[in-house]
């Protein structure tokens, strides 16, 4: 598979793309990444990944120290879970997730010390199959919010070649700054990552992404690329044009390369991987220093939120805690998410531990995030137009309420990502992304794919 | 901190963008009301009268069948404002004012509310409704009075006159002997609007202001219209053999440009994909351009609105987009597929 040139890839991506113009409310744009004090306790549920759940590896009473591995599963799609803090094991019991759900966890009452576990050094890494098994151990799952475990992702088949890896730092989503401030804050880590991967998994071409409402990422990435005078122009920075939602794989797949993931299909299928920036800023810093990923940064921020701003934080902290860290809410929050406001999920309650994929709390005020009521579709298309997939959604809704799955599934509802586009540009204000749901929920009752 | 008492849980998208069915609707009021100006410039204040009947039976008709039917109220969305401006935009200045309302209960009541409110009507309400009072009281939708401003010999319309004329010899020259004889209106008065017809219909100046504003605020997309006149417009250059003042006379002599427009876009009864919109423009026009050319009625762009809003299902299914990264299944036994999707999942 060659490389397609710049043209192929305008023509390819300016026809028929949807998507939205979301305001970008990156207010904390500007904040530096200010590191959290150990919090007295830290949750560590056993699930913070896509795949199989970690059995934990401690008992209550039992002393761990930051980066001791404290849950890990046998299978392949997982990712084990490390300790974040310093302390003593609690309780080994369920608890109660953002999405409301019970799952199991571990939960470590901090000695406030963060000492580090004796067993961390710097992995060795010679080729492609040690970097999957240093980055498995790392506990690496995708930082920029699916939370699939990094190792399965980079590890393509033999017979899926790979010429392209994309650096993911569009960072569409409104509020979020944690990737803009990664770029500026670790852009050397970022590079370094870059070439680690590109020379181990021997991909011959890299593309880092941004969007171009990020001009400073843009500058300060692109003058350590062009230092770097050995790589020629593998190393390629790419402005994106900021359209939501343009940090979506399947839309980074597109806008760098032109080529259309096929449906059910990885972005492998078609010679890429996407990686997310901050995930990859981690890989390089653990490849030197073998500290796996035990803290991560979020945006917290909100029209409800005191001092909005990026922290670092000690996984399994309870947002509780970091909302507090950042001064607490200036008035009654109505909502609280977990991720951003196009895709994030509301919380039931604050005291939920943050997870890896977390990258955002958002506390918004009923100005910021009231619920509109619905009204009867007026079938105006919107919600076709703004579909990234070419999806129609008016029609989903209708066959969802005839439970109809063999329609739904002619329509392609399995390759909708719940971007939330569609439900953002209806005017009836219909619950899209709820539908869309229950559709896949339909077929997946009755057996349709 | 304490926990918050009361969170809110919802579905993502948790922000939503500025379109709200009201705005909408509202925005093609806006675009409505250049043309409704015209009409009381060139008809007189019944114009006025008759558009003002329109709209407040078709609210009255929508607020009161939605009470009956136990149905929240939805005066409030302004559709039966746009429907009854519409509904008025298609009769004649003269109509009596008790066919207005019976107009305004076929379009609400029946054609609209009976099938489930807004976007679940089959038929554009506005255009049904004309039909339905066009064949129930023929002559007094067809008594069309001339402008106020012209002195000219009561006559038919631009329309029924270019239907009698003969398109085998010169079509300039006839209709310059018309123009000559105050038969016809000069070209001047067709782009203005000083012609007889339904008092919405004449201003093409007008009509296409509101058009403009509409597609530049994005509540329509230019494709219907433009494959629906542009069809219309070949036909008829095929029809008088290149004669592009006829031609010109057969696109604004009768409802085309606000059909086109405002009822062809109507969002309930048009496709939503583009390649449906493009079928089912073409389809309009060349329906209209049947009847106008070989049909007895001089007009046709509400049958053939009425007829294409009904195949529209069909259309959006024939031509459904492919989503993305959609990949033509390979003609397979069945038992195969199967086997190749376990293997694929495990």
């Amino acid at each position: 598979m060659s490389h397609p040139s710049p043209g192929a890839v305008l023509k390819a991506v300016s026809k028929g793309r949807g998507g939205i113009h979301v305001a970008h409310n990156k207010i904390t744009a500007e904040s530096e990444t200010v590191r959290m004090p150990p919090p007295r306790t830290v949750v560590l549920p056993m699930q913070q990944h896509i795949g199989a759940p970690c059995t934990p590896t401690v008992k209550k009473g039992d002393h761990v120290d930051v980066g001791q591995v404290i849950g890990d599963s046998d299978k392949y799609v997982s990712a084990p879970i490390h300790a974040s803090v310093s302390g003593t094991v609690t309780a080994v019991a369920d608890v109660k997730l953002a999405n409301g759900r019970m799952a199991p966890a571990v939960t470590i009452e901090s000695d406030g010390l963060m000492t580090r576990w004796e067993g961390i050094a710097p992995p060795k890494v010679t080729d492609k199959a040690e970097l999957i098994a240093a980055i498995r151990a790392s506990g690496l799952v995708g930082l920029g919010g699916a939370g699939f475990p990094s190792h399965v992702k980079l590890n393509t088949p033999e017979d899926k070649p790979i010429d392209t890896l994309i650096i993911n730092a569009a960072e569409c989503e409104p509020y979020i700054t944690v990737d803009y401030r990664e770029c500026l804050e670790n852009s050397w880590n970022i590079m370094g990552a870059v070439y680690t991967l590109a020379d181990l998994l021997k991909v011959p071409n890299v593309v880092i992404a941004v969007e171009d409402n990020k001009p400073e990422a843009i500058r300060v990435l692109q003058s350590i690329a062009d230092d770097d005078n050995n790589r020629g122009d593998t190393v390629k920075l790419m402005t994106l044009k900021s359209r939501y939602p343009q940090g979506a794989e399947k839309m980074m797949v597109l806008s760098a390369t032109g080529r259309r993931v096929p449906a059910g299909g990885l972005p492998a299928d078609v010679g890429c991987i996407v990686m997310n920036v901050a995930s990859a800023a981690f890989v390089s810093r653990y490849l030197k220093t073998g500290k796996p990923l035990t803290s991560r940064s979020v945006t917290v921020s909100g029209d409800c939120i005191k001092n909005p701003m990026n922290v670092r934080v000690p996984i399994g902290t309870s947002v509780r805690e970091i909302i507090d860290f950042c001064g607490g809410f200036t008035e009654e929050p109505y909502k609280i998410l977990s991720g951003g406001p196009m895709m994030g999920q509301a919380l039931v309650s604050t005291d939920v531990p943050l997870l890896k994929s977390n990258n955002a709390v958002l506390a918004f005020s009923k100005r910021g995030a009231g619920l509109k009521a619905n009204r009867d579709c007026i079938r105006c298309g919107r919600c076709h137009e703004a579909c990234p997939m070419g999806l129609i959604p008016t029609q989903i809704v209708k066959y969802a309420n005839k439970r109809d799955a063999e329609e739904l599934s002619k329509l392609g509802v399995s390759v909708c990502m719940e971007c939330g586009s569609c439900a953002f540009s209806c005017p009836a204000n219909e619950p899209l992304v709820q539908y869309m749901r229950l559709a896949k929920e339909i077929m997946r009752e009755a057996g349709v794919k | 901190m304490n926990e918050p008492a009361k969170l809110t849980v919802s579905a993502s998208p948790h922000v939503k963008g500025p379109a709200t069915v009201t705005g909408i609707m509202f925005d093609v009021i806006i675009a409505l009301c250049p043309a409704a100006i015209a009409s009381v410039a060139i008809f007189g204040l019944r114009a006025a009268l008759v558009i003002a009947v329109c709209t407040a039976s078709c609210v009255a008709f929508e607020y009161l069948s939605r009470r009956i039917m136990k149905r929240s109220s939805t005066i409030g969305d302004l559709s039966a404002v746009v429907t009854g401006v519409l509904l008025a935009f298609n009769l004649p200045v003269g109509i009596p004012l008790w066919m207005c309302v019976i107009g305004s209960f076929v379009a609400i009541v029946i054609v609209k509310q009976l099938f489930g409110g807004v976007g679940q009507n089959f038929a554009n309400p506005a255009i049904t409704a004309r039909i339905v009072l066009l064949v129930s009281f023929a002559s007094a939708m067809t008594n069309f009075p001339l402008p106020k401003s012209v002195d000219a010999v009561a006559s038919a319309t631009p329309l029924a006159t270019l239907a009698g004329f003969d398109r085998t010899a010169d079509l300039t020259g006839q209709i310059d002997l018309y123009r000559a004889a105050d038969k016809l209106p000069s070209f001047f008065q067709m782009i203005f609007g000083v012609r007889q017809g339904c008092l919405g219909e004449t201003c093409a100046v007008a009509l296409l202001i509101g058009a403009a504003y509409l597609i530049v605020r994005g509540v329509i997309k230019i494709t219907i219209p433009f494959t629906y006149i542009g069809t219309v417009a070949v036909f008829m250059l095929i029809a008088s053999r290149g004669d592009l003042t006829y031609t010109a006379y057969e696109l604004m002599g009768g409802g085309l440009i606000l059909g086109a427009f405002f009822m062809a876009t109507d969002y309930t009864t048009s496709p939503v994909n583009t390649k449906g919109k493009i079928v089912f423009g073409i389809g309009c026009g060349v329906l209209t351009s049947v009847i106008r050319l070989y049909g007895s009625l001089p007009e046709g762009v509400s049958y053939s609105i009425l007829l294409m809003n009904i195949a529209c299902p069909l259309i959006e299914k024939a031509t459904a987009p492919a989503y993305f990264g959609f990949v033509k299944k390979k003609k397979e036994k069945k038992p195969k597929e199967e086997k190749a999707e376990g293997g694929a999942k495990a």
